[in-house]
């Protein structure tokens, strides 16, 4: 331990527990939002509760580069990305409501039961890891599904960009929360440089949310600058 | 034998038939030469594959061979094994391989793209020598992929029309499709006795299941390639286009190698036989039988009615086989050994008098440029040795005495009057049924070969090309000469195809000896105790005397005016045009008035002008094939329905493709948690 805190082990966990429970309702939160800058914002907190989860977790399990970790979550994937899209947003004009290709109470009641189905499936694979293990695994696998969900229920390209960011959250939960994963550094960073790369990447998605498709022969049909706005 | 095993020689002789493949494509700037080389090397090594087998066949000490080579599927090598049953068809390969290449040097003489059959032709030989040889998978199934490809090869180098390419695309699909149904079985035997070779396959007694769907498996792979119903729908289209020594091979000798596929799986690999096999092949036999000759009748096409008639062969032969299987089943083993004698039998004169009608069939086609028997007529007297050797092979085709298939189809009665014997009610009943069926097939068999026969050679020409037709050479009449002899040979003296024929038996059937063994020269005997016995010798005899008797009594009696002339009644209308003789359609009529609903959906129309109009009637004949429509349009539609579905996963937005992705992973979790 680095410095003591006055807390039970039973407490250490539960506020793990917490965290990672709230980063899995950032999830939900964000499959209720109807404006994308919402949606920002909340991908932003849950990055915030990861950053948060990760510093708590080098504590626990003490090991300092899970602190390196948690900066890299709060700077990169807090602040930065976030800044970034809400560029995005402005620049595009994309400021209006999130298209959705399944209705909010039954995109709901899906999420719902992927994250039981979620719980169902790890509680019985991991019945020899330690409950905090389990419990955070769980919580990780639902924030991977609810990622999941999103981008199947979304028909914009920047709304599937977020929600495969939260996707990562999911596994960046995993990762952080499981006791003795080595190179968890290297991979946080890896995973953000590929994530840069989707970002960039936003610009191609543009051309399936706009045609749904990925046959590049309608790009000899419009003009780019007309397009790119309308959506 | 002299030193080197009959074996070796073999292998080296089959490898030299892929050689000569070779040798056609380094000669094709020399088409002339090439065919000589091909036809001349081709008749060369069969002749001696014949040879050898033969000698191995009949010396008595003679052990089974077996070879492993090198080569093959790594650590299982190519395993060859050298036995009386393979012998046997080896010495029918060879035989009447050689004399097809013979033939085929003259006819192949007007080819002009001779490159489109030489280079297949020897290879194709090989492929059906190499099958009889194999004794792993690897090397049974390549064997049989070579004899199919290179068979539909030579069907698609027959002409370069629309029905040939037709015919050649059906034959490949069913040949891959019975493939699929052969390497089916022989992945069950694999996997249950964890070997390739088939000599860890004989050891191997096998689970009622598995035996069972080898045989039903096999049955269908084999049956595709001989021609069972319904699997026979591409034999009658894909034999004819080929040249007609190419379709005397395929129907004479290619539809028993895969017989030869079906007898080694199932007498030889899977072991003891259940009696419901036996049941199978019965039924599949009966059917195909009468089938086979009701298509044949109603053709116009001349090979393509003898390519029904090989169907109806098939048919027999499977007959006996499965009486043979049944038998077996339920220890009869002498009365398994006639049906099996049988059986072989008939392979045996089956392969003589089909290749001899090909090859006759070919000499027509050359003479008159058409397969169409309706335009034909009075050959008879512009083709006199053709026409004689055809006669014989039409009489021997219907089972009349004293030929070689009236021989063979005997005895598959007399195999069939012995089902009484067998303790299973289902079977007891299911062999007279059989048995009428038999008859009935031989019955119309004799009429479908009179209506062949009357249509081509009598009567007078229909056609001008008929009527300038000529006779063929010596090099093509030479090899009709030769299997028109073999054909009286074996109905006079049947013990010369018994004495090939009996090792086969004992080999499979070691049981069996007592079949047929009263036999001798003069007389053919199944079962000692039943009594019925067929000579040739004396049926010929008798014959001799009747005929030169009545002979004699007609000249003594009538004198100097025992021949008359007088005019050749015209059926009430005195026309002299040649298209108002009896016609191949005429034939036909009666089967096709009583069966031709029922089996074809022929429909008769006539439609009378009313009275005064100065319309003339029309007579209407549609024809479509039930079983065509019922099963093979139906599977080609949902095959292609199959496809247009595909097509439209094809198309989809990424969207979907996401929720295919993401339902197939949560399906695989939940199939780790159920598991879990």
């Amino acid at each position: 331990m680095i410095f003591a805190l006055p807390l039970e082990p039973a407490t250490l966990a539960d506020i793990a527990q917490a965290l990672s429970v709230g980063v899995m309702l950032c999830g939900f939160w964000m499959l209720l939002q109807r404006r994308l800058v919402n949606v920002v914002r909340t991908y932003a907190a849950q990055a915030f509760l990861l950053a948060l989860a990760a510093a708590w977790q080098a504590y626990v399990q003490d090991e300092r580069q899970l602190l390196t970790t948690a900066v890299i979550i709060l700077v990169a994937k807090a602040l930065i990305v976030p800044a970034v899209l809400n560029r995005i947003i402005v620049k595009l004009d994309l400021r209006r409501s999130v298209a959705t290709s399944v209705g909010f109470g039954r995109g709901l009641v899906g999420a719902m039961g992927l994250v039981g189905f979620s719980m169902l499936l790890v509680f019985p694979v991991t019945t020899t890891s330690g409950a905090l293990t389990r419990e955070t695994l769980a919580m990780a696998l639902s924030v991977v599904f609810l990622g999941f969900w999103m981008i199947i229920t979304r028909n914009r390209a920047i709304s599937q960009v977020i929600a495969l960011m939260a996707l990562e959250n999911g596994v960046l939960l995993a990762v952080v929360g499981v006791k003795g994963m080595p190179l968890v550094v290297e991979m946080i960073t890896a995973v953000l440089v590929l994530l840069t790369f989707m970002v960039f990447g936003i610009f191609f998605f543009h051309i399936r949310t706009r045609f749904d498709s990925l046959d590049v022969r309608n790009l000899e049909r419009v003009h780019i600058i007309p397009w790119l706005r309308s959506s | 034998m002299v030193g080197v095993p009959a074996l070796v020689a073999l292998t080296l002789l089959l490898a030299g038939l892929g050689g000569v493949g070779l040798v056609a494509i380094a000669l094709g700037r020399f088409p002339g030469v090439a065919r000589c080389a091909v036809y001349g090397l081709s008749a060369a090594l069969c002749a001696a594959m014949a040879g050898i087998a033969g000698v191995f066949l009949l010396d008595p000490a003679s052990d089974t061979q077996t070879l492993e080579l090198p080569f093959g599927i790594p650590t299982v090598g190519a395993h060859l094994r050298l036995d009386p049953l393979s012998a046997f068809f080896l010495m029918l390969i060879g035989g009447i391989g050689a004399l097809c290449s013979i033939y085929g040097e003259s006819y192949g003489r007007h080819d002009s793209e001779p490159l489109r059959i030489l280079p297949f032709y020897p290879v194709f030989l090989a492929g059906m020598g190499l099958v009889t040889l194999a004794d792993d998978v690897f090397v049974f199934l390549l064997a049989w992929e070579l004899m199919s490809l290179a068979s539909w090869l030579m069907v698609l180098g027959g002409k370069r029309d629309g029905i040939t390419l037709q015919a050649a695309y059906l034959y490949l699909l069913m040949a891959m499709g019975g493939t699929l149904a052969l390497v089916g079985a022989f992945a069950l035997m694999s996997s249950e006795s964890e070997s390739y070779v088939f000599s860890t396959f004989r050891a191997q007694t096998f689970p009622s299941l598995t035996a069972s769907a080898v045989i039903v498996l096999t049955v269908i792979g084999a049956g595709a390639k001989a021609g069972f119903v319904p699997l026979h729908v591409w034999l009658p289209r894909a034999h004819p286009v080929a040249p007609s020594h190419v379709s005397a091979l395929m129907s004479g000798v290619m539809t028993k190698i895969a017989l030869y596929g079906l007898i080694r799986v199932g007498f030889d690999l899977v072991g003891l036989p259940e009696g419901w096999w036996g049941g199978l092949l019965l039924v599949v036999g009966g059917v195909t039988a009468v089938a086979g000759l009701l298509y044949a009748m109603v053709q116009t096409d001349l090979k393509e009615t003898l390519a029904y008639s090989t169907i109806k062969n098939v048919g027999i032969i499977a007959i006996g086989l499965g009486l043979a299987l049944a038998f077996r089943a339920y220890g009869l083993h002498v009365l398994a050994g006639v049906a099996l004698i049988a059986a072989l039998f008939h392979i045996l004169n089956h392969a003589l008098f089909k290749s001899l009608l090909f090859l006759g069939a070919g000499a027509v086609v050359q003479a008159t440029g058409t397969r169409n028997i309706e335009q034909m007529g009075g050959l008879g007297r512009r083709m006199p040795a053709t026409a004689a050797f055809f006669f014989i092979g039409s009489v021997a085709i219907s089972a009349l005495p004293p030929f070689n298939g009236f021989v063979s189809e005997w005895l598959t009665f007399q195999a069939l009057l012995g089902g009484v014997a067998l303790p299973v009610w289902t079977l007891r009943l299911a062999t007279p049924v059989v048995a009428a069926l038999v008859a009935l097939s031989a019955a119309l068999a004799a009429m479908a070969f009179v209506r062949l026969y009357g249509v081509v050679f009598l009567g007078r020409p229909r056609d001008p090309a008929a009527a300038r037709a000529r006779d063929v050479g010596i090099g093509m009449l030479g090899p009709m000469a030769i299997l028109a002899g073999a054909c009286l040979v074996l109905g006079i003296v049947p013990l010369g195809g018994l004495v090939v024929l009996r090792p086969v038996m004992i080999e499979l059937l070691p049981r069996s000896g007592a079949a047929l063994a009263a036999s001798d020269v003069l007389t053919l005997v199944p079962l000692a105790a039943s009594g019925s016995a067929y000579s040739g010798v004396l049926l010929v005899g008798v014959l001799l005397v009747l005929g030169l008797g009545a002979l004699g009594v007609v000249r003594v009696l009538a004198g100097r005016a025992c021949v008359r002339r007088g005019p050749a009644w015209d059926c009430g209308f005195p026309s002299d045009d040649p298209s108002a003789q009896y016609s191949a359609a005429s034939f036909a009529q009666p089967v096709r008035r009583v069966l031709g609903g029922l089996v074809f959906g022929i429909r008769d129309v006539v439609t009378m002008p009313p009275p005064g109009s100065m319309r003339a009637a029309v007579h209407k004949v549609t024809l479509d094939d039930r079983l065509w429509k019922g099963l093979y349009a139906r599977l080609g539609w949902g095959v292609h329905r199959l496809a247009v579905e595909a097509d439209r996963a094809r198309q989809m937005t990424i969207r979907h493709y996401l929720m295919i992705m993401f339902g197939l992973t949560l399906a695989l979790l939940f199939l780790v948690a159920v598991t879990a």
